[in-house]
């Protein structure tokens, strides 16, 4: 196959980044898209030229580090879907292909495609935990959680931290993200506890950094790698309205 | 030299409550005025830092990834091992550790695995109460599933992601403690080296990774949780950026490592499909529970698998190993799978892979059943594969896994350098020469949250007089000017070869004469291509762009160079160590039927490894293992 690359080029976020064009002959429909980049790396390097910085390190779709604008939608052409995981049989010989960072003001470019996204870290930092030390914790089967209970807790905490929802909302807001923390551990006793407390202070941070409301457009729930539901963010809506509520 | 691995006292059962209740403390007050680093935010790493955080010292938490949450535990699948006896199966501590002591073939210390099985419960409770969703029965109590090598079930899991989940927990805790302040972060920072000042490990020095500046940090304590480095075969199951420069540079500053070349090569990997590939992806051994792994009984078999019939296929697990089957240990898997292919039964368009079926399950517990217990396995597999494991066997082969060796280090988890210590995988201590499935996790845990706030406080407490080290002392300076010049070296070649392409045949050279089986005469042509190749790279190497920016290349070019001085040192390991056991397979050491051949009359110990300098012979130090309370036997899963 033969493919054409626009890829951003930025050497810092100080600098403007612009498009840049490579060609790529004998690109195999079993190849990664990452081991694509790999192969334009290092065509570049034996060139001369910069290789293409971007962000990935597990390479089987779990670690959520990779994660890139493809033909402008997050992770690529393929609904829920780590950048890692999608192959190049997904495209045709001769296709144009535009690689982007992903979008949002909240994750600014530090270089090509390699985007900052501490602000999900200062999210969790926010509350996104079970307050207990080491130590301090009672017998595991003390308390009984329902079957159904334990794999809804599950759905919600297999988010993997891509920030793919940041980058698809047209708003940049980091609802689906935010939400799927707090819900998860709203969902199971030894989180509940702490859930009024913890929902009012992420979200105040979700507002702090500089990421969007979430206008329900459900458009990041279509890219997440994780299938996590935007029903996530109706228990955050209710858990926030609860926690107002009770503090009036 | 004797090595002093600071064993106890007392019978098996009562060494750690022994050692718990005459560990030096240190006064809350003074904790505050200590400081600890940590290097690496997996399981071992992050459970270290929060649970030393939480007790009042000052942590300074450090990782090459973006966010802590990143490390490659979280690619753990299938479970996390614990001896609860839920299940009602006869499980107890000591058949845990009976369990995990003859799955590493009577190749590590009785205490440290004791100890692992004995704090195992305890890390069950700790997730739980952090809100890890393990799987639960419809009563409300927790599940369990069987693993490899085992005959009870103790695994404890969250679907196909385990790690995952218990690495969000020691994240979040990890997170906790920053957002109070006791712990700093330092994402996106690689440690290039350690700063030893009278004898003692007081800091290190690294390379923020996004600007290329070198900092120098120092403490009282250093705590490597760096991982494996399986990453050395370049082709393996591990994430791109592990490595093992942070262990090997402690080495060469003085830490002893441990029987090296151990490495685990896991059976239920998907096969290499090209030159351009990268990595191989795992799938669970939890897999081999329902699935059952056969090639065809006719080499150069062309038919479709669904096509060849029952009478036609090998289910040669179950053929060799009948008490076990499926769940034979993963050595034993691998070894035999291997066997297969080579003998020209492999399937696939490489010939490189076995098959992995289900149709037996499904027809037994029905498609549904199948998909709760595996459901994002097998969609992993169609992503990759673009095949429906469901109406088809998947096609798996081995890979480089796991490092069962690591730095050497005492029952208190301290290497050979006072106060540094190593947690997790990149320590040898529990697994001996095979890593049992689901102990892995359990292992880092049980480093980070339950060993290491005792074992730390034991040696903070004779450092409470010890002054902050000024990071502009020549200890720090020195360092410093080592690991700029390495960099400059890296960056002075610009040759025409890529650090990949070092890696690639590196990585080779490794699976052919120093993975799943080795020989003499491999072994000592390894060592002198390794040697070739390391002059070709400080040759050739080509690394674009500068130190004192973000350059990927760098980073990769610095931890090649590592590698090859790694692989030299494994290859030496395996090439002394005159036996076979576990996943240390000598061709010539056999028995008749093609099992492993142990030796345990000369070979009774642990190979630790002491630098002596560039260009020099490392020194081979032996730490005798002794077994008082179990009976070496030949490890049989027949």
């Amino acid at each position: 196959m033969k493919i054409y690359l626009k890829i951003w080029r930025q050497s810092d976020a100080g600098s403007p980044g612009q498009l840049v064009s490579y060609e790529l002959d004998q690109v195999i429909p079993h190849m990664s898209f990452l081991e694509m980049m790999d192969t334009l790396n290092e065509q570049l390097i034996l060139n001369g030229d910069r290789p293409v910085e971007f962000d990935h390190d597990c390479r089987e779709g779990i670690c959520g580090q990779c994660g890139m604008m493809i033909n402008g939608r997050a992770h690529g052409p393929i609904p829920h879907l780590t950048t890692c995981q999608l192959h190049m049989r997904e495209f045709k010989d001769g296709d144009t292909i535009y690689v982007e960072p992903f979008r949002g003001a909240a994750f600014p470019v530090k270089r090509d495609l390699r985007v900052d996204r501490s602000a999900f870290d200062r999210i969790i930092m926010a509350g996104g935990f079970v307050s207990v030390n080491t130590g301090q914790a009672p017998e595991a089967n003390g308390i009984p959680i329902t079957h159904e209970q334990a794999e809804s807790a599950f759905d919600s905490a297999a988010c993997i931290g891509c920030g793919a929802c940041v980058a698809t909302c047209k708003n940049s807001s980091a609802a689906l993200f935010t939400s799927a923390k707090i819900a998860h551990l709203a969902k199971l006793p030894q989180g509940k506890m702490e859930s009024g407390k913890r929902v009012l202070s992420m979200v105040a941070q979700m507002d702090i950094e500089a990421f969007g409301h979430c206008s329900n457009t459900e458009a990041c729930e279509v890219e997440c790698p994780q299938h996590i539901s935007v029903l996530n963010i109706a228990r955050m809506n209710w858990e926030y309205t609860l926690s107002r509520i009770l503090k009036k | 030299m004797e090595l002093n691995a600071k064993i106890p006292q007392g019978p098996l059962k009562d060494k750690w409550s022994f050692y718990k209740d005459h560990a030096r403390l240190v006064n809350p007050a003074n904790r505050k005025k200590m400081d600890v680093i940590v290097v690496g935010t997996g399981l071992a790493g992050s459970a270290a830092a929060a649970s030393l955080a939480e007790m009042g010292y000052n942590v300074k938490s450090f990782c090459f990834q973006d966010s802590a949450r990143r490390a490659h535990s979280v690619a753990a699948q299938g479970g996390v091992n614990a001896a609860k006896n839920y299940k009602n199966d006869g499980d107890s501590v000591y058949r845990m550790f009976y369990d995990t002591i003859k799955g590493g073939d009577f190749r590590s210390r009785e205490a440290n695995v004791y100890r692992l099985a004995e704090c195992s419960a305890q890390l069950i409770d700790q997730a739980v109460a952090q809100g890890v969703p393990f799987g639960r029965e419809y009563g409300g109590y927790l599940n369990n599933r069987s693993f490899g090598g085992v005959q009870v079930s103790r695994t404890f899991y969250a679907r196909g992601q385990t790690g995952q989940q218990l690495l969000l927990g020691a994240y979040q805790a990890l997170m906790r403690q920053a957002a109070a302040k006791t712990v700093t972060l330092y994402t996106r920072h690689e440690m290039l080296d350690l700063v030893i000042a009278d004898g003692k490990a007081r800091g290190i020095i690294v390379r923020n990774l996004d600007t290329g500046e070198i900092e120098r940090h120092s403490a009282h304590t250093v705590i490597l949780a760096t991982g494996g480095f399986g990453k050395i075969y370049y082709l393996s199951t591990l994430a791109m950026g592990c490595n093992a420069s942070a262990i090997w540079r402690a080495h060469k500053k003085g830490a002893f490592m441990a029987c090296p070349s151990w490495t685990q090569v896991h059976p239920t990997s998907l096969p290499q499909s090209g030159d351009y590939q990268s990595k191989l992806t795992l799938m669970s051994e939890s897999l081999r529970n329902d699935g059952r792994i056969w090639v065809p009984l006719q080499t150069a078999e062309k038919r479709k698998p669904n096509d060849i019939p029952e009478d036609e296929r090998d289910y040669y697990l179950e053929r060799r190993y009948p008490a076990f089957g499926n769940l034979a240990p993963r050595d034993i898997s691998s070894r035999a799978a291997k066997e297969r292919i080579d003998a020209g039964f492999g399937v696939g368009p490489q010939l490189n892979a076995v098959y992995l079926d289900f149709s037996k399950a499904i027809k037994e517990q029905g498609k549904e059943k199948i998909k709760e217990k595996y459901g994002n396995l097998f969609d992993m597999y169609r992503k990759i594969t673009a095949t429906d494991a469901y109406t088809e066997p998947m096609m798996i082969s081995p890979a480089a896994h796991f490092s069962m060796g690591g730095l050497w280090v005492d029952y208190e988890l301290m290497t050979t350098i006072p106060g540094l210590f190593a947690l997790g995988e990149a320590n040898f201590a529990d697994h001996g020469a095979n890593r049992l499935g689901a102990n892995s996790l359990l292992q880092a845990c049980v480093d980070g949250y339950f060993i290491a706030p005792y074992t730390i406080s034991n040696y903070l407490a004779g450092e409470i007089n010890s002054k902050r080290l000024p990071t502009d002392g020549q200890e720090f300076v020195d360092a410093e000017v080592q690991v700029r010049a390495h960099l400059g070296k890296l960056l002075a070649i610009n040759g025409t070869k890529t650090a990949d392409h070092y890696h690639k045949i590196l990585g080779k050279l490794l699976y052919d004469y120093c993975g799943l089986s080795r020989s003499k005469k491999g072994l000592m042509y390894a060592i002198h291509e390794i040697k070739q190749l390391r002059e070709d790279f400080y040759q050739h190497l080509k690394v674009p762009g500068t130190d004192d920016e973000m350059n990927g290349e760098l980073e990769k070019a610095g931890r090649i160079s590592d590698y090859l001085e790694v692989a030299e040192l494994m290859c030496q390991d395996a090439l002394t160590r005159e036996e076979s056991c576990g996943a240390h397979f000598r061709e010539e050491y056999q028995t008749p039927e093609g099992e492993a051949l142990r030796n345990d009359e000369q070979f009774c110990f642990v190979s630790a490894w002491k630098w002596q300098g560039a260009d020099k012979e490392e020194l081979l130090v032996r730490e005798p293992l002794h077994f008082e309370n179990v009976e070496l036997t030949v490890r049989s899963y027949k």
